[in-house]
């Protein structure tokens, strides 16, 4: 694999002189052989020297960060445990709710509003001794796969910056790859964490729907949304995912289970197990990046497993379907946004016309697009085409894949059919956009996990990720295939990431 | 409510034939919604609490904020489910849906609903008289917050200058029941409504007040000829008494009958009931009704209750007014709908009644006493039952008069009890006994010779003036019954 890489400046990297792993920092920062305040101060001096080119974030909390990372020091000074991901610094999607920190969606809407209240993961998180660097872009409302969609302008891709960072939590996935923070939060609706993963060259999970609580989550689609990890290795997701993990009392859809055991299986190998390749995936997808996935099918099997085809007929339905029932549920999720209690007004005349000069106002277009899509397929007369047809594909791609799972024990494809493309390239084409997470949406329809890990590069030298996607609690067995291809990865090449 | 809109045309009941207009029979049914007496709200933590300060019971749920999540009250689905067995439905595995629709008071702009799924389905509740309504369904959903307009006309929100919101309401659990189309005549709308009352307070589910509207009621209302298809019904909202409901019911009915008959036809609407001017107006046409766009609440999961709390919540249901009634009428062999019988139920003073009787005194007069005089007393009287016992037992057996009785029990009632003979002695009350009361008897008929031949000619009237005479004699101890009974004896003998 050649390293062609573009002229275009890039901003990836890590921070100098401090440990850059989640695991490292916290043994380190545990023993008092680094302390907490030295690493966050190191990452603010590089959010201070790249954010500018990435625009990662919508805030950077560095005053409250240092504050955090001094506390941290002093319990340790004070002979306390400081926490499994003692002074960690992570950046926050900012559709996650921070007590008397602006949350704003990367929409206008939202103006001014500060949550009093932290979402579950913020709290466990905190509990674990993490720092937190700031609040990071994505499409407003998570409704995009490129950033473009935030009110705030676009993130970047730390690895090209005329290109974009996926989407929509390309803030989060950009703050790893440029060395903002050491792990982030996303979430994932049809795609939002692991397409911004494969684009920026980092790790990205999306857990079984129910895994992590969305208390604190602003809500997309309900039935899809789930909160995940992005890291630079496969262990610090495991590490995170294993503390947000676990059952909250806040969330009725919350899986009833403790916390996911994960990093104990990262050595296990592949060796015996089933690996899926869809044979009826629909095509599309670059050349290089198809290369690359018969590359994974390849690493695994020298390291042990077997590749076995599976059929999932009614894949090539799932866009279409998700683009039905995301829309339905944020129709309704996002309706709530009528200027009566928080965040923007726009006064007028009487009570119908504030709420539509706010709303027109408050949202952008993408947002607007899809709350007429979901109003629509809910609408009488329209239901039972739209959406009630959407909920039998929905139920059918579930069974397509519980029938696969009988014969393998894993699945894995591309994340994306595209690496990162050029800022502005698919902003007037929204269906071209949509095509963009069609490897990922199948996955939220099923509820099922699935994570993306770099493996290589495609046109342009840009990174690809190879998803792997596993049944309804099926964590352990995708982290041991995610682990294995880091390390083929690692091999293959040397220095990449 | 959608599917309660979608009644078919199933055969009502019989139909009484006492409420008739031009030859129109009258078609209601009732829909009630009712406040739980749970401590929380039906989604979240905050207190359930009327007459707090504005905006006090709120919280992130509460307030719609985003990011917030509901989770289902466990002891609001009891008591629906309570309310459900207790109006004989199916208790069933339900689902939440969201209704959207805008409104201010309303946080998230939808309401979280139970929709094609509702939790108790299938019921029916008896009327005193023994009429069966039945119950389509009694769902769980979440109140809305309370909206205040202040300026402009009328209250309401188009002209208004400003309006003010409490949320302290919203997310209140509501159970809202919703009867067929069974009810004939605005008296059984009266009748059903007083009677899910009670109920509703029996099983402990809510207060039921509907002057703080924690029970309201909406009237779907229609006319038809006999044998004919269902009319067009108008909805009738506002109706904030149980007298109010008979009074709007009864106008809606004639007011459709008259535009029937004046040749127009009848739209389907929602009407106003105003209480002032004692009509109905018009408050929204079919044309305006909003798009709900009902779908499943992806924040919830299905409601499946396991069948032993079902049976549990069974076995704990109190004895229910209908089921009282029947045994105070069956102790008392009085008819179950007789106003003493459903006032002293009413009242819960039906246990008391038959422990006086269980200490050996008459049942019947037991009744009768409790009815008459202990309407303040609540359904525990502070008179011990032995008490009232001591004295019906001195009335039955002649030692005390009715009247005296009477002055007697006000006296036991406003000292919260008393020993009956003692009371009686110090008022000097003397028992008159028979061979006494014969003797003014027969002085009366010496001294009203004209009057004694009257009523031996078979003049019923002139026996007033004998027993009066009698009374007056005994200077009010003689027992009226007993002076009667040996008049009428003298006169055949």
């Amino acid at each position: 694999m050649s390293d062609q890489h573009s002229d275009s400046p890039t901003c990836v990297g890590v921070p100098s002189g401090v440990p850059t792993t989640a695991s490292e920092i916290a043994r380190l920062v545990k023993f008092s052989e680094v302390s907490a305040v030295s690493v966050v101060d190191a990452y603010l001096r590089r959010i201070e020297a790249f954010e500018s080119d990435v625009h990662a974030f919508n805030l950077v909390t560095a005053e409250t960060a240092r504050a955090s990372a001094q506390r941290i020091d002093a319990e340790i000074a004070a002979g306390r445990n400081p926490g499994p991901l003692a002074g960690v610094p992570i950046a926050l999607k900012d559709n996650l709710c921070t007590r008397a920190v602006a949350t704003t969606c990367s929409s206008r809407i939202l103006d001014g509003w500060e949550p009093p209240y932290d979402a579950t993961v913020i709290e466990r998180l905190r509990a674990a001794g993490a720092v937190f660097v700031g609040k990071t872009n994505l499409d407003e409302f998570a409704m995009g796969s490129s950033t473009e969609n935030s009110a705030f302008g676009p993130t970047l891709n730390p690895h090209d910056l005329t290109r974009v960072s996926g989407g929509s939590s390309g803030g989060s996935a950009a703050a790893v790859a440029a060395g903002f923070a050491t792990v982030s939060l996303g979430s994932d609706t049809g795609g939002s964490i692991r397409q911004p993963a494969a684009l920026c060259g980092v790790v990205g999970v999306k857990p079984t729907y129910g895994t992590v609580s969305r208390y604190g989550l602003v809500a997309f689609a309900s039935s899809l949304d789930q909160i995940g990890p992005f890291s630079t290795t496969v262990r610090d997701a495991a590490e995170v995912l294993q503390i947000i993990s676990g059952h909250d009392e806040r969330d009725s859809t919350s899986i009833p289970q403790g916390r996911l055991d994960l990093v104990s299986v990262l050595e296990r190998g592949v060796e015996g197990l089933r690996i899926g390749r869809i044979s009826d995936l629909p095509g599309g997808a670059d050349p290089e990046i198809e290369s690359r996935l018969e590359e994974a099918f390849d690493a695994l099997r020298a390291a042990g497993a077997t590749i076995v085809d599976v059929s999932l007929p009614s894949m090539t339905y799932a866009l279409t379907a998700y683009y039905l029932i995301a829309p339905a549920e944020a129709s309704s999720n996002l309706a709530r946004y009528d200027g009566v209690r928080y965040g923007l007004r726009v006064d007028a005349a009487d009570t119908n016309a504030m709420y539509a000069a706010t709303r027109e106002a408050g949202f952008g277009d993408e947002v607007k697009r899809r709350i007429m899509l979901g109003t629509y397929a809910l609408s009488a007369g329209y239901y039972d085409a739209y959406y009630g047809k959407a909920l039998k594909v929905r139920r059918l791609i579930s069974d397509d894949f519980d029938r696969a799972y009988r014969s393998v024990d894993v699945i894995v494809t591309p994340t994306s059919p595209v690496v990162a493309f050029p800022v502005g390239s698919k902003v007037d084409d929204p269906l071209s956009m949509y095509l963009c997470d069609i490897y990922t949406i199948p996955t939220n329809l099923a509820g099922h996990p699935a994570m993306s890990v770099p493996f290589g590069t495609g046109e342009a030298g840009l990174p690809v990720g190879i998803q792997i996607l596993a049944p309804t609690l099926g964590e352990q067995t995708m982290f041991r295939v995610g682990a294995e291809l880091e390390r083929r990865a690692t091999e293959r090449f040397p220095g990449g990431r | 409510m959608s599917v309660a809109d979608e009644r078919a045309t199933e055969a009502a009941q019989p139909v009484s034939e006492s409420f008739m207009i031009d030859g129109y029979e009258l078609v209601c049914g009732l829909e009630v919604h009712v406040e739980l007496a749970t401590a929380t709200k039906l989604f979240s933590a905050s207190p359930n609490r009327f007459g707090d300060e504005p905006n006090t019971n709120i919280d992130p749920v509460t307030l719609g904020l985003p990011g917030a999540l509901p989770v289902l009250n466990r002891h609001a689905v009891e008591l629906a489910m309570r309310i459900g067995l207790a109006l004989n439905c199916t208790v069933q595995p339900s689902t939440f849906h969201r209704k959207n629709y805008f409104y201010p008071d309303m946080p998230k702009a939808y309401q979280i609903s139970q929709y094609d799924q509702p939790i108790n389905v299938d019921g029916w509740l008896e009327l005193p008289g023994g009429k069966r309504i039945g119950i389509e369904r009694a769902h769980l959903e979440e109140d809305t917050g309370k909206s205040t307009h202040i300026g402009g006309s009328g209250g309401r929100i188009h002209g208004s200058d400003f309006s003010l919101i409490d949320f302290n309401r919203a997310g209140v659990p509501l159970v809202e029941i919703v009867g067929r189309p069974d009810i004939s005549t605005p008296d059984e709308a009266r009748q059903y409504l007083a009677e899910l009352r009670q109920i509703l307070i029996a099983v402990e589910a809510s207060d039921a007040k509907m002057e703080e509207g924690s029970m309201r009621c909406d009237a779907n209302v229609s006319v038809r000829k006999p044998g004919e298809p269902l009319g067009t019904r108008c909805e009738i909202k506002n109706v904030n008494s149980i007298r109010s409901l008979g009074k709007a019911i009864e106008y809606e009915a004639r007011r459709q009958v008259a535009l029937i008959e004046s040749g127009e036809t009848i739209r389907q609407e929602t009407r106003h009931w105003d209480e002032t001017d004692g009509r109905t107006h018009t408050l929204r046409t079919k044309e305006d009704a909003d798009d709900y766009r009902y779908f499943l609440e992806p924040d919830l999961v299905p409601l499946v209750p396991e069948a032993a709390w079902v049976e549990a919540v069974r076995a704990a249901l109190p004895f229910l007014p209908r089921e009282r009634r029947l045994r105070l009428a069956e102790a008392t062999g009085m008819a179950p709908d007789s106003e003493s019988v459903m006032v002293v139920v009413e009242r819960g003073q039906d246990d008391y009644v038959l422990s006086v009787g269980e200490r050996g005194a008459d049942v019947v007069r037991a009744l009768v006493h409790v009815k008459e005089a202990y309407a303040d007393q609540g359904s525990q009287p502070t008179v011990p039952a032995g008490d009232l016992a001591g004295l019906i037992l001195l009335e039955t057996s002649g030692k005390l008069t009715s009247t005296q009785a009477k002055q007697i029990l006000a006296d036991i009632v406003s000292a919260g009890g008393g020993d009956a003979a003692a009371l009686a002695a110090a008022r000097g009350f003397e028992a008159m006994d028979e061979l006494a009361l014969v003797g003014l008897v027969e002085e009366v008929i010496a001294s009203q010779a004209e009057a004694w031949s009257k009523f031996c000619a078979g003049e019923d009237k002139a026996m007033g003036a004998l027993v009066g005479a009698v009374m007056k004699a005994s200077q009010g101890k003689a027992d009226g019954k007993a002076v009667t009974a040996l008049l009428m004896s003298k006169r055949t003998s």
